[in-house]
């Protein structure tokens, strides 16, 4: 390990005070030393940083203390008693960004068939779980916390009525270690409803109507005394009945909205859109009917030629104006690590910072349904802590220098940063690598 | 055919009334063909007519009154006044009648096979095919058959020779409408094949050769793009010429290197025919002008219907067109939440696509029509009262009709007009041939004489003394002469009757009396007759059933009343501006530039050694930076405040896929070089407005890179509004997109794609390194060579004249490239994408390679595992010369924001970031000499933005290219507002055509990849095609 060539290069030091356990300060580089973190052995402290908390609220000179998982407490001086202060003078303290959807873990590579398995065939296929594919050993994943995305929702494709989809944190030895929250809820992939035929629209309205009438004898099902033949995916989807499980309606058009709708109206289902384009034409009744949005990327094409150009761009400024819940969401799974930005590109068209931040963190938590456990820097939720030098919503200053799941101190190093300081090595380059763990 | 019902002997002369009942069979065979055998009895006839006291319309604006036309074995012998007809003439009394010449039609595939319409097997799944499948002595490509020749298919077909005339028509051309180079056009009669046989309807067998740019049935994979069909036909040229030139005092046209070529001595045939060129839009019609240019060969186009959009260009081909009458109808617009998906432009279309013929003659741009497009051709005449209501004059459609096509086709010696000599092609009708209330009569195409309305030729209408058993009353005939109604005054009272007709024979009822007060109901009297001359006579039964013979005189002629007959009101809608370009965010005008244009203090970012200025003034004139200091003045100038901003040099995209038609890659053959983006700009790509709107003032146009040696590049700046050609960045030199690894050699493919050579990177290397060699031959060979486009291309690299872009991951591609190049004594310009480049930066800045990459994208694919953010970084800090692309639409509106990850991922300064996507791709591109600096004397291609350029939260408030602004955010915001208003005015007028009876259409719309080099993993490989199938990134697209 001592050969392992950017040890040798000066500066590769942590800029904090009382470095205490950073894992990965140990030597590890290539992705298979990059090890999960220890549970959080004691409390710490960030101390002089500012906070933002993910609800809005913005302390400049603040505190954040946590142990054994936990945050304890947040503001401007906390109880310090017993725990290893980690000075971040001069960054920013932000909760872990959540990737509210993504394929990350499911795909490798994805032109090589054989890394793929984010799309299972069949219809009707609400028992098939992402949870149980989820690689935690993907070299996709250290990139990605890298850029302070700390958990994900791990959502699969496939047939009208979808996988079911989990929330994991990035940090894991096997996925049932990585499980956050589990079998949160199911997809369901409407089709579309442009129009592309006259009769494309009916051809999809009894696509819809399969949908529907699906779930009427799966409410049927459960009303059996007993059943001859068990339906695996009636009982899948049991959850979205006594509403403990999310219906993921992936949606982009008007039309498929108000689709949306009506079944949440007709079966009273926790909802949430995933894509939502046209979702500021339909805000009104979106908040009306407590739907939220995970919206696409800002960084889209407009849907139409004749759209504004910068209608992506302003539509989560759109839909805050109208009071919808909503987060922002990204493509694909290596993209991912550029969720920040793309907040940071709706905060350039109608929001404020803070906003975007909560569109990346306190907003996916509730619309995931993990707000009581993240989301935000707030007493007795996790650990979830990513501390960037500056403002991590902006390419230009963006730079994360120390992260927390739960508490543990995460490894920020990445197959790609280890490449850059091999050839950063090769050809004695005077690179400054102070800040790239 | 007509039935010549009563001679009658008046004078010398005899005298035919000609009463329109039709009869089978009398005519055929008349014309008696030499060679043929007969049947029976022959039956000679000279078919002489005498058409008397009409008003014949010679041609357009030459009208004679009272005239007589004379025609003889189908063709006309005179026109003349006051000349008694000859005695062996048999006489039609045309009296009150109009004769105008027939109308002819050029784009028509009239009686001949449907082209066989290949399954539609997607290359995919079938594998390729690299050579047309056509057996025998033919050329390579399945799309070019120059030998086809429409006469030797043609056979004459009844149902739709009569719908033909029905329309007016007595000629077409018609020609297959299948492949790129067609063949020949027949130009053939409507006449019907029951009175003549094919050989006289053929009128002529090769009159024209026929051109698009549609493969059309050909399974063959070349040319799978609009470049490669463009491509083809340049080079068909090329060696049509070379194959004429060996064949020169040979008896035998056999080629050494080709031997007999059937498909090349046919186009080479063909050349002095008529050079017909169909295409769908103006675009193309510009393209297939731009061709005819380069040959010398002036093309009638078959235009798309949107020529009006770009009328300048249009006229300055020179090309006579053939206009289309299929304009749209209206889109049913009921359902909103769909209609918000049909553009701007296509709305726009509908109410301005009937302004075209109109268009044309006041532009003075030579025309005729076609009914090619209608679904119904009784249809043709509404779509042309359509286009009078615009403007179109009757002259100018009446010569659109007749001698403009004669005249283009070279046959006005024959056809067009009604002149001694020419064939007796013309209708008979009752007024003036495009008014509404005129009805055509006949037809007489070749002598042969067609009704088209049989009732009414007699004008039976007057006032009648009717003669019933015992009584004696009178009646009025009036109304329409083929649709007469009947006024019957008896008794003392007046009474509406009913008369119908059938040519000569006709029934009436009437009512007996008018109702009496109490009685239950009244009796009718009906009658049956005949007419002859003025009486008409008849049975009938009268209202108390018994049968009575009844006999009417006419009395009094019918004295014109005023129409009051009601037409269907077409809707016109009253047409807004036609906006450069014709899309939602257009103008009215072109934007131009002004004479001066004084930035004021600005924070400027230079690119050069004064690095960034603050406060800063930048004069502007003539498109050029004429200055930059503190407190500039310039009275004349307009004035930009930018206090509080800063401005950069405009954008430039090393590797862009937009604003190209037809497909981004031609990637059907390992080596296409003979392609060029250039002829496939599309400047009314939303997606330049788009760029604009992220501040891009240049992107280079790159081939895909489906194939190792892909097709000629084009740089274009941004100048939103203006053609294709105005778009290219002048002066600058030329470039070609080569490709290596995973999409050349067909990795992601599919599994029946494993027998076009590569199918590894060892083969790649082959593949070049032949084409170079083929190459250095080729340039060997005597000048009298056949010129080989593709060669050609490839000759320029080797004397430093065109320049390499090269779409490439890993690093053992990237040096074999390299060593290949300086094999061969060049160097390679830029290697673009490529991701491992970090792993060869030492060797990239030694051959002297310059780099055009992603910021951060990997894990795509498997060429892409080791890609890294920090490459960018290192090929910078490496001294190479280094550029951010975008390769994509959406990306590239954001290059500053991919720039500015080099500070994320590798510390670079500010500034540096700015120029990874500024002067370094001009450096690449060797623009830097123009542009990438703010610097006096270079293009003043600037952007201004409202924050740190290099920031997320930054958004470019104006960009200018060339001193123009192109695209400012508060003009932008105005054009919403704006489109919003013109949607729903058209909108409302759509909803009135349909009140009005118009049939509509549904919006339809494609949904399709934007294009970028991995979009489409079916026919076009390009570099993100996962991307967007993963994050369904659909754009719908209009079609």
């Amino acid at each position: 390990m001592n050969t392992r060539p950017f040890q040798l290069i000066p500066g590769y030091l942590f800029t904090v005070v009382f470095v205490g356990l950073m894992i990965q300060t140990l030597g590890v580089s290539a992705q298979p030393h990059i090890y999960p973190a220890p549970p959080q052995q004691r409390k710490i402290v960030l101390i002089h940083g500012t906070i933002h908390v993910g609800n809005g609220k913005v302390i400049p000179n603040g505190m954040i203390a946590f142990d054994r998982g936990k945050i304890l407490a947040v503001g401007e001086t906390v109880d310090t008693s017993g725990a290893e202060l980690v000075d971040v003078s001069g960054m920013q303290v932000y909760p872990g960004l959540i990737a509210p959807v993504t394929n990350l873990g499911l795909v490798e590579v994805e032109a090589v068939r054989a890394t793929r398995d984010e799309d299972e065939v069949g219809q009707i296929i609400p028992s098939v779980r992402s949870i149980v594919a989820y690689n935690t050993d993907s070299k996709v994943i250290p990139t990605l916390r890298s850029n302070g995305i700390l958990l994900a929702h791990i959502v699969p494709e496939g047939g009208l009525i979808g996988p079911t989809s989990s929330v994991v944190q990035l940090d894991a030895w096997n996925w049932e270690d990585a499980a956050y929250s589990k079998d949160i809820g199911i997809q369901l992939y409407l089709p579309r409803l442009y129009p592309s035929s006259p009769e494309a629209e009916t051809r999809a309205l009894q696509q819809v109507n399969t949908i529907k009438q699906f779930f009427q004898e799966a409410a049927a099902y459960y009303h059996e005394p007993q059943h001859t033949h068990r339906n695996l995916s009636f009982e899948a989807v049991k959850g979205l009945f006594d509403r403990s499980k999310i219906l993921f309606v992936h949606a982009d058009l008007e039309k498929e909205i108000w689709l949306a709708l009506d079944l949440a109206r007709t079966f009273h289902f926790r909802m949430v859109i995933v894509g939502g384009a046209d979702s500021w034409r339909v805000a009104d009744e979106l908040k009306k009917n407590e739907v939220a949005v995970i919206l696409q990327p800002p960084h889209s094409l407009p849907l139409t030629p004749d759209d504004p150009v910068d209608l992506p761009y302003r539509t989560a400024a759109l839909l805050q104006q109208a009071g919808v819940k909503f987060c922002i969401g990204e493509d694909g799974f290596w993209q991912q690590r550029n969720l920040p930005f793309e907040a940071g590109t709706a905060a350039a068209y109608g929001f404020t910072r803070e906003q975007a931040l909560e569109a990346i963190t306190l907003r996916a938590a509730e619309i995931l349904g993990i707000d009581s456990l993240t989301g935000s820097l707030e007493p007795g939720k996790d650990a979830n802590i990513v501390v960037s030098r500056g403002d991590i919503l902006d390419m230009r200053t963006s730079q994360v220098e120390m992260a927390y799941i739960q508490g543990r101190s995460i490894n920020l190093d990445n197959k790609q940063k280890d490449l850059m300081k091999r050839y950063v090595y090769k050809y004695g380059l005077d690179m400054d690598t102070t800040h790239i763990y | 055919m007509i039935i010549f019902s009563e001679l009658t002997n008046q004078s010398d002369m005899k005298k035919i009334i000609l009463c329109g009942c039709l009869l089978a069979a009398i005519c055929t065979d008349t014309w008696a063909q030499a060679t043929f055998p007969v049947n029976g009895i022959a039956d000679p006839r000279t078919r002489t007519f005498a058409f008397v006291h009409a008003v014949i319309v010679r041609k357009a604006g030459d009208t004679v009154r009272d005239g007589m036309l004379l025609i003889r074995q189908g063709r006309i012998v005179s026109v003349s006044t006051g000349v008694a007809p000859p005695a062996d003439a048999v006489v039609v009394d045309c009296s009150g009648k109009y004769i105008f010449p027939s109308f002819i039609d050029l784009y028509s595939h009239y009686g001949l096979p449907q082209p066989q319409q290949a399954e539609r097997v997607s290359r995919r799944e079938r594998g390729p095919q690299f050579i047309s499948d056509k057996k025998g002595a033919y050329g390579w490509n399945e799309a070019i058959h120059p030998e086809i020749d429409a006469a030797d298919m043609f056979h004459a077909d009844e149902t739709s020779a009569s719908s033909y005339r029905k329309a007016g028509f007595g000629v077409v051309l018609t020609a297959s409408q299948d492949g790129i180079a067609r063949g020949t056009g027949a130009l053939v009669s409507l006449a019907s094949p029951d009175d003549v046989r094919d050989n006289f309807i053929v009128l002529r067998k090769r009159a024209s050769a026929n051109y698009s740019f549609d493969k059309g049935s050909s399974t063959q994979d070349y040319p799978s793009s609009l470049m490669g069909a463009i491509a083809l036909l340049r080079q068909t040229y090329y060696d049509a010429q070379w194959y004429a030139a060996h064949q020169q005092g040979k008896t035998e046209g056999v080629q050494p290197d080709e031997g007999v070529n059937l498909s090349l001595e046919a186009w080479i045939r063909n050349q002095s025919l008529p050079q017909l060129f169909a295409v769908s839009n103006k675009w193309d019609a510009l393209r297939a002008a731009a061709i005819g240019r380069e040959f010398h060969v002036q093309y009638l186009i078959k235009a798309g219907g949107d020529e009006y959009q770009r009328l300048l260009e249009i006229k300055a081909t020179g090309s006579p067109f053939i206009l289309p009458l299929n304009f749209p109808d209206p889109y049913d617009v009921s359902d909103p939440a769909q209609t918000r998906f049909l553009t701007l432009a296509a709305l726009k279309h509908w109410e301005l696509a009937p302004t075209q013929p109109a268009a044309f003659e006041k532009a003075g741009i030579p025309f005729c029509f076609t009914l090619d497009g209608l679904k119904d051709l009784s249809d043709w005449l509404t779509q042309l009262r359509k286009a009078f209501h615009y403007g179109l004059s009757q002259e100018a459609a009446l010569n659109a009709l007749t001698l403009n096509p004669a005249r283009f086709l070279g046959v006005a010696d024959q056809l067009g007009s009604l002149e001694p000599g020419k064939w007796a092609n013309f209708l008979i009708c009752s007024g003036p041939v495009f008014d509404e209330n005129t009805v055509w009569y006949q037809h007489w195409i070749q002598g042969y004489p067609y009704v088209l309305e049989a009732n009414g030729w007699n004008d039976a209408r007057g006032t009648y003394t009717v003669v019933f058993p015992g009584e004696s009353f009178q009646w009025m005939i009036k109304g329409k002469p083929q649709t007469p109604s009947l006024q019957v005054f008896r008794k003392g009272d007046t009474l509406s009757g009913k008369i119908s007709w059938n040519d000569q024979l006709l029934q009436i009822s009437f009512p007996a009396q008018k109702p009496r007060r109490g009685a239950d109901s009244v009796a009718t009297i009906l009658l049956s007759g005949w007419m002859h001359g003025d009486t008409l006579q008849g049975t009938g039964i009268a209202g108390d059933g018994k049968t009575l013979r009844w006999l009417a005189y006419r009395t009094a002629p019918f004295q014109a009343e005023q129409d009051t007959t009601s037409h269907k009101q077409l809707f016109y809608p009253n047409p807004g501006p036609v906006y450069y370009p014709f899309q939602a965010f257009g103008s009215e005008q072109i934007p131009r530039q002004p004479a001066a244009i004084l930035i004021q203090d600005a924070t400027v970012w230079t690119n050069e050694a004064e690095g960034i200025l603050p406060h800063t003034d930048v004069l502007i004139r003539k498109g050029k930076i004429a200055a930059i200091g503190k407190n500039l003045s310039a009275p004349d100038a307009e004035i930009i405040n930018a206090t509080g901003m800063h401005l950069t040099p405009g954008i430039i995209d090393e590797h862009s896929h937009i604003a190209i038609t037809g497909g981004v890659n031609e990637g059907t053959q390992s080596v296409t070089s003979e392609v060029r983006i250039a002829d496939v700009i599309n400047p009314e790509d939303v997606n330049i407005y788009r760029q604009l709107a992220g501040g891009v003032t240049s992107s280079h146009l790159l081939h895909g890179s489906a194939n190792t040696i892909g097709g000629q590049t084009q740089l274009i700046k941004m100048r939103w509004g203006h053609n294709a050609e105005e778009l290219k960045f002048q002066g600058w030199d030329p470039f070609i997109k080569f490709a290596l690894g995973e999409n050349v050699k067909q990795s992601n493919w599919g599994d029946n794609q494993h027998e076009r050579f590569p199918q590894t990177r060892m083969g790649v290397e082959q593949v070049i390194v032949d084409a170079f060699i083929r190459a250095q031959d080729y340039e060997k060979q005597p000048s009298d060579k056949r010129r080989d486009l593709e060669l050609d291309a490839l000759v320029e690299i080797l004397h430093h004249q065109r320049f390499i872009t090269c779409h490439s991951y890993v690093q053992s591609e990237i040096t074999m490239l390299m060593r290949v190049a300086e094999q061969f004594g060049f160097r390679v310009n830029t290697f673009t994408h490529i991701l491992e480049g970090y792993k060869v930066a030492d060797k990239m800045k030694a051959h002297g390679a310059g780099a055009g990459t992603f910021s951060d994208w990997w894990a795509y694919k498997m060429e892409v595992v080791d890609a890294i953010p920090y490459n960018a970084t290192i090929l910078d800090k490496m001294g190479v010369v280094t550029a951010i692309n975008s390769d994509d639409a959406e990306m590239g509106r954001r290059l500053n924001q991919e720039s500015a990850k080099s500070i994320k991922y590798g510390n670079l300064s500010e500034e540096e970031a700015l120029k990874l996507c500024t002067l370094y791709p001009a450096r690449l591109l060797h623009v830097d000499k123009w542009v990438g600096s703010i610097k006096v004397g270079k293009d003043a291609d600037l952007v201004l933005w409202n924050d740190d350029p290099i920031s997320i939260y930054a958004r470019v408030e104006k960009t200018l290219v060339d001193g123009t602004v192109y695209y400012d955010r508060i003009r932008d915001s105005l054009m919403q507002v704006r489109n919003e208003q013109e949607r729903a005015r058209i909108i409302q007028e759509m909803l009135q055509a349909k009140a009005h009876g118009e049939k509509t259409q549904p919006i339809r719309l494609s949904l399709r990849f934007e294009e970028h080099d991995e979009a489409d993993m079916d026919l076009d490989i390009s570099d993100a095609p996962y991307r967007q199938a993963v994050s369904n990134k659909d754009q719908f697209i209009q079609y």
